[in-house]
């Protein structure tokens, strides 16, 4: 086993594990925090496939923007700390169906698939590139998609005002 | 201006990083491991509490935040965004010279309008200015 083979398992352990603690924890800030470590971990994989402005964009939106959003949501929950997640069991067969059908789907995918391994050379670095891209060909896109941003932040403030004021 | 050469090992590319990471994981660790090994263990009730400074803790540290929390967590989001969008401009800054500097001007302009649309609405407020004088 390689170094980068070793890397790879360490960081898909790390994944699925702390997906795992996401979904089985009983405490709901024990969930989001473990959802930390999923999206590091992912990034670390989108790094090791050679999608380094991907890994960039994930550390920065997910571990840094869109978990606040999550934790800021869980703090906002009403009564946190005597929550009880368990929820009953309900549909179990069709549950335990519907599991085995995705995976079986999901399996024969990955299994089926030609991986191509390229020319047996590593990617080279993306971030690069967009930016030259940015600067020339998609500058319109790059402008636009700070207007696009403006947008967004308008809309955003101008709703929760409204639900303020009512 | 061609891109960076590729490696002989993507990982080697990006060993820094993974270097650095396991510097940080490890020193925590290794920190972690030897102090417990080392210092004395002494149990008492009052090591329990919550840390406030000296002061004792009243109530449950899980309280309901405030919804303004929320409010600039979502204004950071935009920002946030903006940051991921000049990550690629600031590593093709110097190639491309004054033209680039002139279309980053341009982009972070139109996001300060969005600043300034904000704090002039009393967004960034604790209390918004409106509620203030009702």
């Amino acid at each position: 086993m390689n170094a980068e083979a070793a890397v790879f398992y360490v960081l898909a352990a790390i994944t699925v594990g702390s997906a795992a603690v996401v979904v089985l924890a009983r405490s709901l800030i024990y969930s989001a925090f473990a959802l930390l470590f999923t999206f590091v971990g992912v990034a670390g994989l989108y790094l090791l496939l050679g999608a380094d402005f991907l890994a960039a964009t994930q550390l920065l939106i997910y571990v840094g923007g869109i978990l606040v959003l999550l934790l800021f949501g869980v703090m906002l929950t009403h009564k946190l700390y005597d929550l009880d997640l368990r929820s009953e069991v309900t549909q179990f067969l069709p549950g335990v169906i519907v599991s085995i059908g995705l995976f079986a789907v999901l399996a024969l995918t990955a299994w089926r698939t030609d991986w191509a391994g390229g020319d047996g050379r590593a990617p080279a670095a993306t971030t690069r590139e967009i930016g030259q891209l940015f600067m020339g060909r998609y500058l319109l896109p790059f402008e636009a998609a700070s207007i696009l941003l403006l947008v967004a932040l308008m809309g955003a403030a101008m709703i929760v005002r409204r639900k303020r004021s009512a | 201006m061609p891109s960076a050469a590729p490696s002989a090992s993507y990982l080697t590319s990006h060993s820094a990083i993974l270097a650095f990471l396991l510097v940080v994981v490890g020193f925590v660790a290794v920190n972690l491991v030897l102090w417990k090994i080392i210092r004395p263990s002494r149990f008492s009730e009052e090591k329990l509490t919550t840390y406030e400074c000296g002061e004792n803790p009243t109530g449950s540290a899980w309280i309901q935040f405030n919804i303004r929390f929320y409010v600039f967590a979502l204004l950071f989001i935009i920002f946030d965004v903006e940051a991921v969008f000049l990550l690629p401009w600031a590593v093709v800054f110097r190639e491309i010279g004054p033209l680039a500097f002139l279309e980053g001007l341009v982009f972070i302009a139109i996001l300060a309008i969005a600043l300034a649309y904000v704090w002039r609405k009393g967004d960034l407020e604790w209390v918004r200015t409106e509620d203030r004088q009702v």
